[in-house]
């Protein structure tokens, strides 16, 4: 059996396990992919191939002398560049992060993942030090849509979507602070899970905003998302906000009926601010689901500022040292705005801290009534490279700092979303799926639901 | 004539020991400006004194 660039993640674990693939041919497939069409996505910074290529001889030997293997055994994976991987530094698509040493380990994600069986093949690109939602970056230059290279992959995991969306490889990961797994999701087509904050350790990774960061996985399918979920869970003593709760498997629920979830539309804030194409998918969402009641969701788009000024500070405070140091260094956009985010007077943040805490229960409330809210992930498909400026409810403003205007009240508060791709035409387009804290595995049903039925999947990629 | 933001962003780079030219100025500014209003708009929202802030620290 050869390796196609379409098989899901299960597909090659399984293929790998039965011995009818091995991981050797599986990964030089995959290589062999990236060094194709890498030249145009451009979402790949390192190609860990040599170390690839040993994992996976060692997970053939394994197979051979008859040791269970894991289950993501021979599934090649990458990971944003904000990741320790062992040997790189840690760019996190940045020009000053280059002159770091060499990480000496690997990011517990990415321990977990191969402690599954799967394969690191390399490193990808993003926006510098994760304050972007477009995927441009000025060091490396923008990784590309895979379905119209002339746009955006979103950002700031950038790389990671065009990667999974352009069939590289069947799972990335990648990480959110306001919606950086969410927006590229939706722009390149594919699922993404952003948990609930702390489920997933961020040990060993570049942090930008500590209150607010969180990482997860990228896939094309949602059996593929939840094999990745469940091989990274688990308490690490390492990263001082991730959960003590044990494992949650998901994958053995993930076919559960969905028939008694209570489903509703977010309206308000997230009925607003959107292009036709975002209303269309989250109504053939809704549509599939049997959704009709509309929750409105009190004080978003003030919870939208009070993360846009966390982010800021906190993200300020991150490079303080930097910006005196190597201004020059960075991109001028980031720069910029990090320079105005030391500026913000301290009782503002303070008081948008608290305002999480009081938002955090008006939204406790409303899931004692309700399992799953759906809102557009991001306000329309992928913009231009390049783009500017975009036209929102009749106001003209900054697309960089506006995509993710329905992410972020959610993030604000951690709550799980899983991103579900609707094919629409030209351009595929997210929608979040969002549970209660530490409800996932609704989240990752819902979604597992929908695909079987049709309504959302991942499209194959067309733009290279 | 500098506007006040203007001395604010000079007091407060000068306090920080934050670089700035005046190429920098224009973006600061307007990058400012919108964390400000953000800012306000958190800031008009009436919480009870007894609110805790929201981050997760355990020790």
């Amino acid at each position: 059996m050869s390796a196609k660039p379409e098989m899901t993640a299960s597909e090659i674990a399984s293929a790998v396990a039965g011995r009818k693939m091995s991981a050797l041919d599986a990964t030089e497939a995959v290589l062999a992919r990236i060094e194709q069409h890498d030249r145009i996505l451009n979402s790949f910074t390192d190609v860990t191939a040599e170390r690839a290529r040993a994992k996976a001889r060692a997970i053939d030997a394994d197979i051979a002398a008859g040791r269970k293997v894991g289950p993501l055994a021979g599934v090649p994976f990458a990971v944003k560049n904000l990741f320790d991987v062992a040997g790189l530094p840690t760019r996190a698509g940045s020009k000053i992060n280059r002159d770091l040493a060499p990480a000496k380990r690997d990011a517990t994600l990415i321990e977990r993942m191969e402690a599954a069986g799967a394969v690191l093949v390399g490193a990808l690109n993003m926006g510098e030090y994760a304050y972007d939602f477009t995927g441009e970056n000025i060091h490396d230059s923008p990784s590309r849509n895979p379905h119209d290279t002339t746009r955006m992959s979103g950002g700031s995991s950038g790389g990671s979507g065009s990667a999974v969306g352009g069939a590289l490889v069947p799972i990335a990961l990648g990480s959110d602070t306001n919606g950086s797994i969410r927006v590229p999701s939706s722009f390149c087509g594919i699922f993404g899970l952003k948990p609930t904050y702390g489920r997933l350790s961020r040990a060993r990774s570049f942090p930008f905003v500590a209150s607010l960061d969180h990482l997860g996985p990228f896939a094309r399918s949602v059996a593929d998302l939840a094999l990745a979920y469940d091989a990274m869970q688990g308490p690490d003593a390492d990263d001082g906000a991730c959960t003590t709760r044990g494992l949650e498997p998901v994958t053995p629920l993930l076919d559960e009926s969905i028939s008694g979830l209570r489903v509703a539309i977010a309206g308000g804030h997230f009925q607003k601010n959107v292009f036709p194409e975002a209303v269309e998918a989250v109504s053939r969402v809704a549509k599939a689901l049997g959704a009709t009641q509309v929750v409105d969701v009190p004080e978003a788009s003030r919870a939208r500022a009070a993360a846009y000024v966390i982010t800021t500070t906190e993200g300020a405070s991150l490079h303080l040292d930097r910006l005196r140091k190597r201004p020059g260094d960075f991109d001028p956009a980031v720069r910029d705005r990090l320079i105005a985010g030391a500026m913000v007077p301290a009782p503002l943040v303070d008081r948008a801290q608290k305002f999480r805490r009081w938002y955090r229960a008006q939204l406790a409330e409303i899931f004692r009534s309700v399992d799953v809210l759906l809102a557009p992930a991001t306000p329309c498909t992928a913009p231009k490279l390049g783009q500017v400026n975009f036209n929102l409810d009749g106001v003209e403003l900054p697309v960089r700092a506006n995509i993710g205007i329905h992410t972020q009240p959610i993030s604000f508060i951690g709550l799980p979303v899983v991103a579900v791709p609707v094919p629409l035409e030209p351009l595929p387009i997210g929608v979040q799926i969002i549970c209660a804290p530490w409800r996932e595995d609704i989240a990752l049903r819902v979604a597992h639901a929908l695909e079987k039925m049709g309504a959302v999947a991942a499209p194959a990629p067309r733009g290279f | 004539m500098a506007e006040p933001l203007d001395d604010y962003i000079d007091a407060v780079s000068k306090a920080l020991a934050l670089p700035l030219e005046e190429a920098w100025r224009p973006a600061v500014r307007a990058n400012l400006e919108v964390s400000l209003r953000l800012g306000r708009m958190v800031d008009e929202f009436a919480l009870p004194d007894e609110t805790e802030p929201a981050p997760i620290f355990t020790a």
